[in-house]
């Protein structure tokens, strides 16, 4: 294949076809960005990224790499292959339109043309809904690039981390399957920034090499080595 | 332990949900249910939806954020998609509860503990179970991220997540006031290949009733 290139704008919704043992590659063009991922297998939609699982099976309260993530289904949909940041959350979620309205008040197109503010859920329910997908598939995003951590108290309060990723920052997922990956760049909810400040990002898709005996990710728990193998084993 | 007497007007159902059985029913806005851990340890995987429109569903990621906590407790209100609130748990003898962990499933239970533990009874078989017999569209795209009662799953600042020993016992319940028409679903967790349930999988006792 030969490897493309898409500049996602600042606080826009995206679908990408990505097919297995492609990597997309996305690259912070700006400061403070976040970008909310939902996930689907291509061939049965009804499996989806499953967040628990993931999270579960390999121990962790974020994702970094090498974790594999995973669907409800136990198989591997994609790898975090690599990622200059150590901590992505995933459990968060995303903005929804009541979150904007209540810090920056209204915005539409007849005003602000492109540069209106939509939230993360409006424009993830927008690409499903060009899939035929909605509401009943919102599952927990991986938030890339966000970090919000439990300060270890008996709540569990949660504490977001300003600053976490810079211009340059960049995450990389190989997709283990043929994948229906919906996204959308705008600011977490969490993000204290008083000022509407979404990120664009550069989104690089690319054909890797298929995942060998000693990936990372296959070798980094024995969970995760099960989910790679659940899905080679689903398509040999 | 005693819990404290419930003052019902009407009581709406009174079900003991054995050890892998599931239970799925209505409570209208301002009813009561609670929930007793009869024998100690014992995870209830349990899922709300709004009864009126099912795709307004628990969100688990959407009640942690608005929270600004990870464990459910007195005092959390119990978030759908729309950001409204389902229920609000009104009383608490346990301390906490999770709702990142999931609920566990044949094909999870492969990745996490082997291939032989495929055939298990899990969860989830118990959600699609109820989803089937409850009908009017429920399906298998229903099942979200549910709440575990009576399951404790620590987080820490490091980045860690594991499945600890409960911190229930005997007699120990939590009781929830619906805040709109809601249906709850509930799998009384079979997993015997963690603590969750202490390795051996009890009965639950649930209670609704209208104040």
């Amino acid at each position: 294949m030969t490897a493309y290139a898409h500049d996602i704008a600042a606080g826009a919704a995206w679908t990408v076809r990505l097919n297995r043992h492609r990597a997309l590659r996305l690259t912070c063009l700006d400061d403070g960005a976040n970008v909310s991922v939902l996930m689907f297998a291509a061939a049965d939609p009804l499996e989806r990224l499953n967040v628990p699982d993931t999270l579960k099976a390999q121990m962790s309260a974020c994702l970094r790499p090498p974790l594999v993530l995973m669907s409800d289904m136990g198989r591997a949909l994609a790898t975090l292959t690599g990622s200059s940041l150590d901590w992505h959350d995933a459990v968060t979620g995303h903005s929804t339109d009541a979150h904007l309205d209540a810090r920056w008040g209204p915005s539409d197109y007849a005003a602000d043309r492109n540069a209106w503010r939509r939230s993360a859920r409006a424009g993830l329910l927008d690409e499903l809904a060009k899939h035929g997908l909605g509401r009943r598939d919102l599952h927990a995003t991986a938030n890339l690039f966000t970090k919000v951590v439990p300060d270890g108290d008996e709540r569990g309060t949660l504490a977001f981390v300003p600053g976490h990723a810079s211009a340059g920052d960049w995450a990389e997922l190989r997709a283990e399957q043929d994948l229906l990956v919906v996204l959308s760049s705008a600011p977490h909810p969490l993000d204290p920034n008083p000022a509407w400040a979404p990120a664009r990002i550069r989104a690089t898709v690319a054909a890797v090499p298929a995942p060998g005996p000693d990936d990372p990710a296959r070798l980094f728990r024995a969970e995760s080595g099960r989910a790679l193998a659940a899905t080679e084993r689903s398509l040999a | 332990m005693t819990a404290p007497a419930i003052t019902a007007t009407t009581t709406l159902f009174d079900a003991t949900v054995g050890a892998g059985a599931g239970w799925t029913g209505e409570l209208p806005a301002g009813a009561h249910l609670r929930i007793v851990d009869l024998c100690g340890n014992q995870a209830v995987d349990t899922l709300f939806f709004d009864a009126r429109d099912y795709a307004n569903r628990y969100s688990a990621v959407d009640t942690i954020r608005e929270q600004g906590a990870v464990y459910l407790t007195t005092g959390s209100v119990l978030l759908s998609t729309g950001l409204d609130p389902l229920a609000t748990i009104v009383d608490d003898t346990c301390g906490r509860h999770d709702t990142l962990g999931g609920a566990c499933a044949q094909e999870s239970n492969a990745v996490r503990y082997g291939e032989h533990t495929r055939h298990q009874h899990a969860c989830r078989t118990t959600f699609v179970r109820e989803a089937m017999a409850w009908g009017r569209g429920l399906g298998k795209r229903d099942l979200t991220h549910n709440v575990n009662f009576f399951m404790n799953v620590p987080l820490t600042p490091d980045g860690g997540l594991t499945f600890a020993d409960g911190v229930s016992a005997p007699g120990k319940h939590v009781e929830l006031r619906a805040e709109r028409d809601i249906l709850v679903m509930v799998s009384n967790c079979p997993q015997l290949n963690n603590p969750c349930n202490g390795y051996d999988p009890t009965p639950v006792r649930l209670i609704g009733w209208t104040p």
